[in-house]
C-alpha cells in the first residue's frame, strides 16, 4: 500500500512538472499541451469509435505477435536447449540475427510483404522471438539433472521427461520472456504505423494527428495510450507467471 | 531364492578419481540390504550404477528386471516444484488409472504421515516433511526393487524410528527387494537382512554379514537383544579400527577375520 501512495506521489509530481512545462514560454505554443488539455481530450477520443478502432487495432496486432512468437520460439527453445549439436550449428546465425534492431528491416519487410497488417505483425513477431527463444534456452540450461533422473528412473522416456519435467521446469522463464516479449512487441508495432504508413493503428493515428491538423494533444493522447497498453500487459503477464507459477 | 541384483566387479572413476574399487555381491529377491561405508566412499555412485543413470567405468550390474525406484539422498532437489505434493506421488503412477493413482497416493502419503499436506507444494514443507514425500512416491510406485539413499537422515528421532518400521512392514506385504545407503550403524542392523560395508574410497567390500535377527523387529526389543548389540559393535570396528578410520582393505578383512574367530571360539 505505501509502494501504491509512493506511485502515486510520483506520478502527480510528473505531471505537475508537465503541466508546468507545457504553460510556459520557453516551450514554442502548443508544441506540448499540458495534462489538463491532453486529458480532456483524451476523453473525447475513448468514446470516438474511430479512436477505439486504432486501439483495437493495435493492441490485436500484439496479441497475434506475441501468439505467433510463443509458437516459433518456445519449441525452437525446446530443440535448441535439450540438443547442443543444433545449438552449436545455429549459434553463429542467431548472433547475427539478434542484434539487427527491427525498425532496420522496414524498407525489406514492406518490400517483401507490401504494407497490409502482416508486415508490422512479422516485424513485431521478429523482435519478439529472441527474449522469448533466450528464455526458454536459459530454462533448459538451469533444469536440475536430478528431476530429469528421477523421471528417467521411474521409467519415463525422452518426450515424457520433454513434456512433463522440463516444459514445466521452463515454464517460470517462458513466462518472463513473454512479458519482455509483449513490450519490445508494442513499440516495434507503434514505430512501424507510425513509419510505414499504415492505415489504421496508434501508430497511424499519431502519425495522422501531426501530420494533418497539428494537434498535439491528440499525438500525447496516442501517446499515453500506448504507455498504458503497455503497462497493462506487462502488470497483466506478470500477474499470470506470479499466479500459475509460484515457485 | 533367485537374485534380484547381481553387482560383479563393479569399479567406477570420475575423470582420474576413483569413487569405486571394485565390488561384487548379489542382492536375492525379497531381502533387504544394508550398505554402510565412509561419507564419500562411493556409496551414492553405486545406486546411481544400480539404477542406471550412470554406466560404470568397469564391471557388471545385472538386474531382474526394471520396475525400480530410488529415494534420492538429494531428495528437496527430487521433488517437482510445480506440482502438489500429491501430484509428486502419483508422478511415477502415470500409466494407472486416474482414480488408482489417487487411491496408491492416499494410501502412501497416509503410510509417512503426511495426508494433510498432500495439497501443498513441497517447498512449503519442511526438509523431514520433504524426505518422506520422497519415500511415499518410492513406495506407491511399488517397486520389484528400491533403492534408498540415506533416506531418513533429515527426519527426527521418532519420525525415524516409524518410517523404518514403515518400510520394513510394506517391503513384507510387497515383498520387495530394498538396498538401503545409510551411515547410522544402528539402523542398518535393525533393518537388514545383510549388511554390506565399504571401505574408503575407492570403495571395496570389507564385510558381507548377515543380520542373525528375527524377521519380526521391535524398536525396542530388537535393540537391546544380544545379537543386535554384537553386530552393532562389529560394524563400528569394521567402519573405525582403533578410532581412526581404516584405510588398509586388508588390514580391515584381517580384523574381520578374527573377530570371527572370536565368535567361534566363544
Ligand atoms: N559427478 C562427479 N564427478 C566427480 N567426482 C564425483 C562425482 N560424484 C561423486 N564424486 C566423487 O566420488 C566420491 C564418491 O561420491 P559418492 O557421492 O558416491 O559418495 P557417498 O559414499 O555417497 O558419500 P556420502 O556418504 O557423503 O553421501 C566422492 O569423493 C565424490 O567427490
Ligand atoms: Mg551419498
Amino acid at each position: 500500500m505505501r509502494a501504491f501512495t509512493r506511485g502515486l506521489i510520483g506520478i502527480a509530481g510528473f505531471l505537475a512538472l508537465w503541466e508546468l512545462l507545457g504553460r510556459s514560454p520557453l516551450l514554442p505554443a502548443d508544441s506540448l499541451p499540458p495534462p489538463s488539455v491532453v486529458f480532456g481530450e483524451l476523453v473525447r477520443q475513448l468514446i470516438s469509435p474511430d479512436f477505439i478502432s486504432h486501439v483495437v487495432a493495435t493492441v490485436l496486432a500484439v496479441l497475434i505477435a506475441i501468439g505467433i512468437a510463443i509458437a516459433i520460439a518456445v519449441p525452437s527453445g525446446l530443440v535448441l536447449g535439450s540438443v547442443p549439436a543444433v545449438r552449436h550449428a545455429t549459434r553463429a546465425v542467431i548472433e547475427f540475427l539478434r542484434p539487427i534492431p527491427s525498425v532496420a528491416l522496414i524498407p525489406l519487410a514492406l518490400v517483401m510483404l507490401g504494407f497490409g497488417p502482416e508486415t508490422k505483425i512479422t516485424l513485431a513477431v521478429y523482435a519478439a522471438l529472441w527474449p522469448i527463444l533466450f528464455n526458454t534456452i536459459y530454462a533448459l540450461d538451469e533444469l536440475d539433472p536430478l528431476l530429469v533422473e528421477t523421471s528417467r528412473v521411474f521409467g519415463t522416456g525422452r518426450v515424457g521427461v520433454l513434456f512433463r519435467v522440463a516444459l514445466p521446469s521452463a515454464l517460470p522463464f517462458v513466462l518472463t520472456g513473454i512479458r519482455l516479449a509483449a513490450t519490445t512487441a508494442l513499440i516495434v508495432l507503434v514505430s512501424v504505423e507510425l513509419m510505414a504508413g499504415a492505415d489504421i493503428g496508434l501508430g497511424y493515428f499519431i502519425m495522422e494527428a501531426r501530420s494533418g491538423p497539428g494537434r498535439m494533444d491528440q499525438v500525447l493522447v496516442g501517446t499515453v495510450v500506448a504507455g498504458v497498453i503497455g503497462v497493462l500487459l506487462n502488470n497483466g503477464l506478470e500477474r499470470v507467471r506470479r499466479r500459475w507459477v509460484a515457485w | 531364492m533367485s537374485n534380484m541384483l547381481e553387482v560383479a566387479d563393479l569399479g567406477h572413476t570420475y575423470g582420474d578419481y576413483e569413487a569405486i574399487g571394485g565390488l561384487t555381491f548379489t542382492v536375492r529377491a525379497g531381502e533387504l540390504v544394508c550398505v554402510v561405508g565412509p561419507s564419500g566412499c562411493g556409496k551414492s555412485t553405486l545406486l546411481r550404477t544400480i539404477s542406471g543413470l550412470i554406466a560404470p567405468s568397469r564391471g557388471d550390474v545385472s538386474l531382474k528386471g526394471s520396475h525400480l525406484a530410488v529415494v534420492f539422498q538429494d531428495y528437496q532437489r527430487s521433488l517437482f516444484p510445480w506440482l502438489t505434493v500429491q501430484g509428486n506421488v502419483e508422478f511415477p503412477l502415470r500409466s494407472l488409472p486416474r482414480a488408482e493413482r489417487r487411491a496408491r497416493a492416499a494410501e502412501a502419503l497416509e503410510w509417512v504421515g503426511l495426508s494433510a499436506a498432500a495439497k501443498k507444494r513441497p517447498w512449503q514443507l519442511s526438509g523431514g516433511m520433504q524426505q518422506r514425500v520422497a519415500i511415499a512416491r518410492a513406495l506407491a510406485f511399488r517397486p520389484a526393487l528400491l533403492l534408498m539413499d540415506e533416506p531418513f537422515a533429515s527426519v527426527d528421532a521418532q519420525t525415524r524410528f516409524e518410517l523404518e518400521d514403515l518400510l520394513l512392514r510394506v517391503r513384507r506385504e510387497h515383498d520387495t527387494t530394498v538396498l538401503v545407503v545409510t551411515h547410522d550403524i544402528d539402523e542398518s542392523v535393525y533393518l537388514g537382512d545383510r549388511i554390506l560395508v565399504l571401505s574408503k574410497s575407492p570403495a571395496k567390500l570389507v564385510a558381507d554379514l548377515e543380520v542373525p535377527l528375527p524377521a519380526e523387529r521391535d524398536q525396542v526389543t530388537t535393540r537391546t537383544d544380544e545379537a543386535f548389540v554384537a553386530l552393532r559393535s562389529r560394524v563400528a570396528r569394521l567402519l573405525n579400527v582403533g578410532g581412526k578410520p581404516a584405510v588398509d582393505v586388508e588390514k580391515w578383512a584381517a580384523a574381520e577375520r578374527e573377530s570371527l574367530s572370536e565368535t567361534v571360539s566363544s
